[in-house]
């Protein structure tokens, strides 16, 4: 089994599915001669040529829209933004055409369509640069939304992305392109709407999505060091949410941490919380905790950007209210 | 800071309480779980425990006087705090105060910190969910039931705990699931104060009513112990109440000849001897009679507002009355009517052991559609039961005895004899219908081949 990084197993898939089908194609700001502003694209221009691989003005709404119409045309486009903070520009083409099309035509028209780039906070990047957008997509029904955190799922969530006949929004992160991770040698696909338990355990369930899957795993770390059992949980799909898995865990542990960088406010880990509050009541011992961005714009000053996120110490405080385990 | 000190529930049914004796007085310092008063309920004199160090700043109900669950009887705090603030608070015409307890109490007992709470500004390390945390109210002694988490109820409905006798180990009081494990378990894991207090020295807590002798007093005066009831044994009585005063019973008698049925169960013995128990003979009999009364397979459904179904069963889950050292419970053997007697003896004794030895799941010991108690074991001849719901019926099994028999032909002849007594909800089974079960019951025992016919 091949070790990559996440950027080389996203390259992987787009290469493999380019081959074996003619219609997909990749376009964005800079994914052809400049070989992908995060290298995702490395290679594919040479290898496919200009009308596989496109480079676009700096136009999001337009480009996107490009795509959407390409898509509903026949094509299968996978539509890259350099990341999710430009994206808002390109709300409209997503929000209400490429997830409203299949209704609104009354099945006269699927949108083949994957969106994918990096979402969060990265590093000294600011408050209009950093954001965790995740909930924009999530919110809206007619999307399907994947946040893969390893380098295999980010391989096997972008193949089935591609095949999925309907508009899927794909959350990469800057700070994990660089993350190595084995991937099977093997075709594979990850099936989109399962959730992955990471780490089992038997106390409190953290569940978790994306890079902060890392802080989770770390922090699962320390309270095993601290006698407490953490099973954690990485959704990898936001929209469906594979709720089954979710309530099968708590339901055992009794106890539940929902970790994300995002916003606390109407956002995906707090839809979960409640999810959780609602079908596994009789089964908590504590209230549903919530580990969050901080509800702030991203700071700057580095010490304060740190702050603002959620940590291991954070993950692990939380973890042990539910756990009546506090001071 | 000051707090209300309120009259609680001692023990599960107190709704009131007399202040016998007060064991600190004004200004003193008292240690948590030390004895604040004592305080006389429905069924005992209780010791009144300190829910936290501190000092009785204010005596509000004098020695002799009687409070209600959730009435204010004294302020405690710290040395040197003032109660005026609470008096004025508590004084009759001072804006809502009253002397109800109750969680807003409590809350505005932080009012300040409540406050920087919900003044949320966007200004990291003040607000939001990561940095901040949610504020409880303090522990504080508080009126009624304890604050408890959803599991926790579940889990004292599972396991006979009476989650008002808890005094929780979560924020605010809360009972939570360790409490309850704890409390299930007979550890010390959270008693309500006073709980402990009338039990003597050496006592095991639920090793039932008759195991500890009471203290004999000087020269035959009467002497008593009280022994407040919880767990297993409070549900235990409130259910066979509520069967017993809401079931109308009535009682159907037979002597039925066991000679052939003990024939049978000498001639099932397995190669090493050993012998099916009657009991299981018994239900394997009664499913094949109940095929032919699914009235008394029934059970009676009050449906609330005045409306109530009977609802009649397909399989038939027959209950055995186990004694256990604390009380006492019934293994359900599952769908009697379709399992050999083999079978339904090895599941029967399997639940019993399991039953006397780590404790069944409630699935193993609810819903019988029919029991059988036999206390023939005892030498006793016959009794009545208390229907076990959601069952209709329930047959009572005395000893089988060796009894002179008068024969047709006049003759007289010793035969084993056993008498029935079928328990019967009257709401669901008349009188001939239960009858008509206990002629044909009756002649399955003395010809077991008829459970074939």
């Amino acid at each position: 089994m091949a070790v990559l990084t996440y950027r080389e197993a996203l390259n992987r898939a787009l290469d493999e599915e380019l081959a074996r089908d003619d219609r997909v194609l990749l376009m964005g700001e800079e994914v052809g001669e400049y070989d992908g502003a995060y290298k995702v694209s490395k290679g594919l221009l040479a290898k496919y040529g200009p009308n596989r691989v496109l480079d676009t003005p700096i136009t999001e709404l337009g480009f996107t829209g490009l795509g959407v119409g390409a898509a509903m045309a026949g094509l299968r486009p996978v539509v890259e933004w350099m990341t999710h903070n430009f994206a808002l520009l390109a709300l409209d083409q997503v929000v209400n055409e490429a997830a409203k099309m299949r209704y609104m035509s009354g099945g006269q028209f699927s949108v083949p369509i994957v969106f994918r780039g990096p979402n969060g906070p990265a590093e000294y990047l600011a408050s209009q640069h950093s954001q965790a957008l995740e909930s924009y997509w999530a919110h809206v029904p007619g999307l399907k939304v994947v946040a893969p955190a390893t380098p295999a799922d980010a391989y096997g969530l972008l193949k089935s992305a591609i095949r999925d006949d309907d508009p899927v929004v794909m959350l990469e992160a800057e700070m994990m392109y660089g993350l190595k991770g084995e991937v099977p040698d093997g075709e594979f696909l990850v099936p989109i709407g399962k959730a992955e338990v990471r780490r089992p355990g038997s106390d409190v369930t953290l569940i978790t999505y994306s890079k902060p899957l890392w802080t989770v795993l770390e922090a699962a770390e320390e309270l095993a060091r601290q006698g407490f059992s953490a099973e954690v949980l990485d959704l990898r799909t936001l929209r469906p949410l594979d709720e089954e898995a979710i309530y099968a865990s708590v339901r055992k542990t009794n106890r539940c941490v929902v970790v994300t960088e995002s916003w606390p406010q109407a956002s995906v880990a707090s839809h979960v919380a409640w999810l959780v509050s609602r079908n596994c009541f009789d089964r908590l011992d504590a209230p549903v905790e919530l580990v969050s961005g901080e509800d702030v714009p991203m700071p700057y000053n580095h010490a304060l950007e740190l702050a603002a996120q959620p940590n291991v110490p954070k993950v692990v405080a939380a973890a042990r209210r539910v756990l009546y385990a506090e001071g | 800071m000051a707090e209300k000190l309120y009259m609680i529930a001692l023990s599960p049914t107190m709704t009131e309480g007399t202040l016998a004796r007060w064991k600190v007085s004004e200004g003193q310092a008292f240690k948590a779980g030390s004895v604040l008063c004592e305080v006389e309920t429905d069924k005992a004199s209780m010791d009144y425990e300190a829910p936290k160090d501190g000092v009785l700043l204010k005596v509000l109900l004098a020695e002799g006087g009687r409070a209600a669950v959730g009435d204010v009887i004294g302020i405690i705090g710290k040395a040197g705090e003032s109660p005026d603030a609470l008096l004025a608070q508590l004084s009759p015409g001072a804006g809502g105060a009253g002397s109800k307890a109750g969680g807003t109490e409590a809350a505005a007992a932080a009012p300040t910190v409540a406050a920087s709470a919900a003044s949320a500004s966007p200004v990291p390390g003040t607000a939001g969910p990561g940095l901040s945390r949610p504020v409880e109210p303090p522990v504080a002694a508080h009126a009624g039931p304890a604050p408890s988490s959803p599991l926790a109820r579940v889990l004292a409905a599972e396991l006979g705990v009476d989650i008002r006798t808890l005094r929780g180990t979560g924020p605010g009081g809360r009972v939570v699931k360790r409490d309850v494990e704890a409390a299930a378990a007979g550890g010390s894991g959270g008693p309500a104060p006073g709980r402990a207090g009338p039990v003597p020295a050496g006592a095991r807590p639920g090793s039932g009513p008759s195991s500890s002798a009471v203290p004999r007093g000087p020269t035959g005066e009467q002497t008593v112990r009280m022994e407040p009831v919880a767990g297993k044994r409070a549900v235990i009585a409130r259910r066979l109440s509520e069967s017993f005063f809401s079931a109308p019973h009535y009682y159907l008698k037979r002597t039925v000849d066991a000679g052939r049925l003990l024939a049978l169960r000498e001639a099932l013995a397995d190669p090493e001897g050993r012998k099916p128990s009657i009991n299981a003979l018994l239900a394997k009999l009664a499913a094949a009679a109940l095929a032919g009364h699914p009235a008394v397979n029934a059970g009676w459904k009050d449906e609330g507002a005045g409306k109530a179904s009977v609802e009649y069963r397909s399989r038939v889950d027959i209950g055995l009355a186990v004694a256990l050292p604390d009380g006492l419970i019934t293994p359900v053997v599952r769908d009697c009517g379709s399992k050999g007697i083999s079978r339904i003896d090895a599941e029967m004794s399997d639940l019993v052991a399991k039953a006397k030895g780590s404790g069944l799941s409630p699935e193993e010991y609810t819903g019988a559609t029919f029991t059988i108690t036999n206390l023939g074991g005892f030498g006793v001849e016959e009794f009545t039961a208390i229907i076990n719901p959601p069952g209709s019926a329930i047959l009572a099994v005395g000893a089988a005895l060796d009894e002179p028999v008068a024969l047709p032909d006049g003759t007289v002849a010793v035969r084993k004899r056993m008498r029935l007594t079928l328990g019967c909800d009257h709401r669901v089974i008349d009188g001939a219908v239960g009858a008509a079960f206990l002629r044909d019951l009756a002649g399955m025992i003395e010809e077991p081949g008829r459970a074939l016919a």
